[in-house]
């Protein structure tokens, strides 16, 4: 059954729970962006959990002045189920470093592109078993012949299309003929 | 009518087509003909759905009464839904379900690539984002609407019969009225003229590659979504959509 709650109570046992998970001995006041940027590398996509949120292009920007902590996060895809679990998973982290009331911006200009994805980040897709995004975003082609996708398998770029849409809004469906193994294939956008 | 209360207008239209549209789409879910399918309905379903919490978080901001994006999608009436009359068709078989999507995409790619411009800088955003997404549905679309036309003597038929099925459905995408000429004139929407002009170009070019015949330009074409003037099958739609949030208001967990 639904409960019918008062948005208002729970969002302050929500708080109360919250400040419990920071550690008495934290001092985030002692750390920098940089140490904050770090900590976020910690901070792993929930559907590709081979790479971190920073890698993916995911956190735009930390704003840290030593009191108040905001963080510019960008989701994806506009439908993206894992945007308010990442979200959870950035407070959650800045909660166990000492921040107790780290703020989230969703931003959504500019929009997300896949150009934004480190070379690390892609480095682990590729061993991870997902073929990252070839080429730059703006040089998609609308109506006509899809990219040649290397197998992130065997490396060969005998592969087929099987799906524009895989297991995750951002993945395509591919099909390797040289090893004849699928993949996943991280659609460039 | 100013341009403020066409602003809400326009929002919600944007919101409501793309909602209906990604709600008929999930009703596939689960019985789709192959399992890749069932993947490409879900995603375009669930990048529409999430197009149109962008859109009707920033209607509720400028309606201003209090609700919030999901009020707006799950207590107003068919009366009130302002989504164009194609995206409440029923999914029939599936070239009527990627005919549906293809006149839609090609109306929605172009929509949004104008919008991207647009003068309202948060308009402008939503949209840059939603126009990646649409690029894919659109190509995926014409991919079918391609291959069923040019396909077999069965699938050339039945496609076509769904593009004879929809056309009337199709004017309303590409006939402005008031609220679309403010929103141009504003340089908020996109100009109607240069939509039309578009919509009809690509429809046509994929069509004859498709081997298939589109419609009259003068065919009589059924108006109205964008007023509230809806088929039967919205009401249906809605009853689905909204039972939950209609039968436990306010409910904070499910
Ligand atoms: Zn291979």
């Amino acid at each position: 059954m639904p409960q019918h709650g008062d948005s208002d109570s729970r969002s302050a046992v929500d708080i109360l729970i919250a400040s419990d998970r920071v550690p008495a001995n934290a001092r985030p006041d002692l750390l920098t962006e940089d140490d904050i940027w770090a900590l976020l590398e910690e901070v792993k996509d929930p559907e590709v959990p081979a790479v971190s949120v920073v890698e993916l292009g995911i956190v735009r920007a930390v704003h840290w002045d030593g009191k108040e902590l905001s963080i510019d996060v960008t989701p994806t895809y506009s439908g993206c189920p894992a945007t308010e679990l990442i979200e959870e998973l950035i407070t959650e982290a800045l909660r166990a470093a000492g921040f107790r009331d780290p703020k989230i911006k969703q931003v959504l200009t500019p929009a997300w592109t896949t150009d934004w994805i480190t070379d690390e980040g892609k480095e682990k897709l590729r061993a991870f078993g997902i073929a990252p995004p070839e080429g730059s975003s703006s040089k998609m082609s609308l109506l006509g012949e899809p990219e040649v996708i290397a197998c992130p398998h065997c490396g060969s770029k005998d592969t087929e299309r099987v799906s524009e849409f895989g297991s995750t809004a951002c993945k395509a469906l591919y099909r390797c003929k040289e090893c004849l193994e699928p993949f996943d294939y991280f659609k460039c956008i | 009518m100013t341009q403020a209360e066409a602003l809400k207008e326009y929002l919600l239209r944007l919101a409501d087509s793309d909602m209906i549209l990604g709600q008929r789409l999930c009703e596939l879910c689960g019985k789709a003909p192959a399992l890749e399918e069932e993947m490409a309905l879900m995603n375009v379903a669930l990048d529409l759905v999430g197009q149109a919490r962008n859109w009707y978080e920033y209607a509720a901001e400028l309606i201003d009464d209090g609700r919030d994006a999901d009020k707006l999608a799950f207590r107003r009436d068919a009366h009130d839904y302002r989504n164009l009359l194609l995206t409440e068709q029923p999914n029939e078989d599936y070239a009527v379900t990627m005919g549906r999507q293809f006149f839609f995409d090609v109306y929605h790619y172009f929509t949004l690539k104008s919008l991207t411009e647009s003068s309202d800088e948060r308009i402008a955003g939503i949209a840059a984002k939603a126009l990646k997404e649409a690029t894919y549905h659109l190509r995926r679309s014409s991919e079918w609407v391609k291959r069923l036309g040019d396909g077999t003597e069965e699938s050339h038929r039945r496609m076509q019969e769904a593009i004879d099925i929809l056309w009337r459905f199709t004017g309303e995408l590409i006939t402005p009225d008031d609220t679309d000429r403010v929103m141009a004139e504003a340089g908020i929407g996109p100009d109607p003229d240069q939509l039309a002009k578009d919509w009809r170009g690509m429809v046509n070019e994929v069509l004859t590659q498709a081997t298939l015949t589109p419609g009259a330009e003068d065919a009589w074409m059924y108006m109205g979504g964008k007023h509230g003037e809806h088929t039967e099958h919205l009401g249906f739609i809605l009853a689905e959509m909204q039972f939950l949030q209609r039968a436990y208001p306010d409910a904070t967990t499910w």
